[in-house]
């Protein structure tokens, strides 16, 4: 499979434009998603298409950088509205979202089915942006991907800390003087620009999972931003390279949704796996904790009962453990627990004693818990 | 009836079914559930159409209800781990569950009637000529007796709980505190959702779904502070949207749902340009008013703390305002035309002197002040 990437010329086109791609829409989808802005991705990459269909009308083109041009007009006019629209009146944020994102999409159906219906103009092709085409990329494709792709890279590097800086905290931003509505309308730029050079090869639907999965997958592994932008960059490479690989060598896979399948398979691991906030660790650390202090709650009571004796290694009876751990049934497993590391010893069938280690432990927690 | 009249009220049926549960996704703040479920609703479709190999099955819309809810308990499992915001949740959940149901029909479906392109856009011209058959006797189309059905469910639902998604909708903790258990009624919702979202998919298709749902709700919500009024107003904007789409389609020659989709846009943005409230045009033009008002009273104000004075011969003159009130030209020109169409102010020439009401008036701002 990975040698066909070497000797199969469509194979590596589309590979490397869909792995570029991923690069590009981690890098600002790791933004997006820590400005709140996840779904605002879903509804520039729909407002997008009539900005196609009408760049087709006007210039009666095909070439990738046209359209393109087209999309990324309509995308932002589109952003640009749900802002003016939330700010102004009392339409929400997801009602000016989902009125945007359908309205304008419904729109570029209309322009697009009407272009279907002039005599002599060739549409064939534009609707690879509604569902993406990946296997139709050509050199041309790749060239305006990489070309776009990287100047919003680049412009991402220099203004790395004012986009850090509107990101985290936008007040302190402009109260030191930086141009933050400026700056805002650029990262929003650089965000549609990200998004339409993906729409040819995932399609629009799927564009919103190429911005905020990669993201919502990195901000899992790592609290600093700059570790977190080249691990997004670097999972939507991956997944999209997945994707391209995987759709060719399967029968019968679309790119588009291999390469989402691959991406939300990495938000799962990243969930369950990744270091510090991942589940399972975080579950593992609850059980440890709570096993910890059942072991330490029966371990006092074994202390409390034998401090009424003469010597710490006299037996008590399980049932009296018991009635004094009170919230679980049973002291058994517990108190099992205990022998394993070696702090109470099993005398007979239901009868505990402290050993010497017990009683030194039980000491310990009672100095922490209550002072010396 | 013509085929042109069942498209007609196939469209109306789709829209007022649409506006019904979309009037509480709205106030909601859950707007873009809608989106995410009438997308994630095609693997349901596509694993009961495997199961009952019939597209007209009823088991498609229970599938489709089942994965749309399905998609309500993915999103919120992964917004209550505390990793993730619920927008991302959205919209992780709905591509990945979409994408699989691609995958099932390239794989499985070829040649089959279900492609992608008819769930995301549907094609409503096409809806007449399925007919729902009953023992020999036609009675209309298919789409419109499932949309009827739906539609009759949702109005049931909302009948029958309409005090419940009030509480629910607008005091979710007192809704709590009472018993009401706002997590039930919210996946009773988007059950309601998903089921009106999978009935008119056929229809206009999943993106525009979106549409029908949220833009005539917004819109309404722009008109009114009052529950069943917006309910009302939702189910008409949505009907007056569906015959404008399907008379634009008609004159433009062009996708019936996108048309529908395009004229649900322009009644939204003509509510939130003209909204007697809250639109943009009566928003500006109450503060331009207001504006006047206010260098009116300063203006009146002005003239009565000169009258009389030594220099008021030169305080008391219109070029003298924008320099003393550091207005510009236009503003005071405005503020003193005001005045004296008002019989306020008597202009003579350059100089300025206040009439026997204007000098109350001012006297009377002065106090209020």
């Amino acid at each position: 499979m990975m040698e066909a990437l070497f000797t199969d010329y469509t194979l590596r086109t589309v590979a490397l434009g869909a792995s570029l791609l991923g690069v590009v829409s981690g890098a600002l989808g790791g933004f997006a998603l820590l400005r709140r802005q996840a779904l605002l991705g879903d509804a520039i990459s729909h407002a997008a298409l009539p900005g196609i269909a009408l760049a087709f009308l006007v210039t009666g083109s095909k070439a990738p950088l046209v359209l393109v041009t087209g999309a990324a007009l309509a995308g932002w006019i589109g952003a640009a509205l749900i802002m003016s629209v939330t700010r102004r009146t009392r339409v929400t944020y997801d009602s000016a979202l989902g009125i945007m994102l359908s309205v304008f999409f419904g729109f570029g159906l209309v322009l697009l089915t009407y272009i279907q219906r002039i005599p002599g103009a060739n549409q064939a092709g534009l609707d690879n942006f509604l569902f993406g085409q990946a296997a139709a990329l050509v050199e041309k494709d790749v060239l305006v991907i990489l070309g776009l792709g990287s100047g919003a890279l680049v412009l991402l590097a220099v203004f790395w800390k004012e986009f850090k800086v509107l990101s985290f905290d936008r007040a302190f931003g402009a109260t030191i003087g930086l141009p933050m509505k400026r700056l805002d309308h650029l990262l929003t730029a650089l965000f549609v620009i990200a998004i339409v050079i993906g729409l040819q090869t995932v399609g629009v639907v799927l564009m919103s999972a190429m911005i905020i999965a990669p993201g919502a997958a990195a901000r899992q592994w790592t609290d600093r931003l700059g570790r977190m932008i080249v691990l997004s960059a670097t999972f939507g490479a991956v997944s999209g390279l997945g994707g391209a690989l995987v759709s060719s060598s399967a029968h019968h896979v679309p790119t588009g949704p291999a390469i989402v399948l691959i991406v939300s398979a990495i938000v799962v691991v990243s969930l369950l796996f990744a270091p510090n906030r991942g589940l399972v660790w975080r579950r593992i650390r609850e059980w440890r904790h709570g096993r910890e202090l059942r072991v330490d709650a029966v371990l006092l009571d074994l202390y409390a009962l034998a401090s009424q004796h003469t010597s710490s290694d006299h037996p008590h009876a399980e049932r009296v453990l018991n009635v004094m751990s009170g919230v679980s049934a049973s002291a058994r497993p517990t108190l099992r627990l205990l022998e394993l590391l070696g702090l109470a010893r099993k005398i007979d069938a239901s009868r505990w004693s402290l050993t010497p280690e017990g009683v030194e432990r039980a000491q310990r927690v009672i100095e922490r818990q209550y002072g010396s | 009836m013509s085929a042109s009249v069942e498209i007609q009220l196939i469209a109306v049926v789709v829209a007022v079914a649409c506006a019904l549960p979309g009037v509480f996704l709205v106030l909601q703040r859950m707007a873009m559930m809608s989106d995410a479920i009438s997308h994630a609703i095609l693997p349901g479709i596509v694993v009961a159409f495997f199961l009952t190999g019939d597209l007209g099955s009823p088991w498609l819309i229970l599938g489709a209800a089942g994965t749309g809810v399905l998609t309500v308990a993915l999103v919120e499992l992964m917004r209550k781990t505390g990793l993730l915001k619920e927008d991302a949740a959205i919209g992780i959940v709905f591509p990945a569950l979409f994408s699989i149901g691609v995958v099932l029909i390239a794989r499985y479906a070829g040649d089959i009637h279900l492609d992608v392109d008819a769930v995301l856009l549907g094609e409503l011209a096409f809806a007449p000529f399925n007919r729902f058959v009953f023992g020999g006797v036609d009675l209309g189309p298919k789409a419109l007796a499932i949309m009827s059905g739906i539609l009759v469910l949702n109005a049931i639902f909302l009948t029958i709980f309409y005090k419940e998604l009030k509480l629910v909708t607008f005091d979710a903790a007192l809704g709590a505190a009472l018993g009401f258990l706002p997590g039930v009624m919210s996946y009773a919702l988007m059950g309601m959702v998903s089921v009106t979202a999978v009935g008119a998919f056929d229809a206009v298709g999943s993106i525009l779904v979106v549409a029908l749902m949220v833009a005539p709700p917004a819109a309404a919500h722009l008109l009114t502070h009052r529950l069943p009024t917006m309910i009302g107003l939702s189910v008409g904007l949505g009907a007056v949207s569906a015959l404008g789409g399907y008379w634009m389609a008609r004159f433009l020659d062009a996708s019936i749902a996108g048309s529908m989709a395009t004229a649900a846009g322009v009644v939204f943005m003509l509510a939130f340009l003209f909204a007697p409230e809250q639109g943009y045009v009566p928003q500006a033009i109450r503060r331009s008013a207001q504006r006047v008002r206010f260098g009116r009273t300063m203006l009146l104000i002005h003239l009565l703390h000169h009258e009389g004075s030594p220099d008021a011969a030169r305080e008391c003159s219109v070029d003298h305002l924008e320099e003393h009130l550091r207005w510009e030209h236009g503003f005071a020109a405005r503020a003193v035309r005001s005045a004296v169409s008002k019989d306020l102010v008597i202009r003579s020439g350059n100089a300025l002197a206040l009439t026997t009401t204007g000098r109350d008036a001012a006297q009377t701002a002065l106090v209020h002040m």
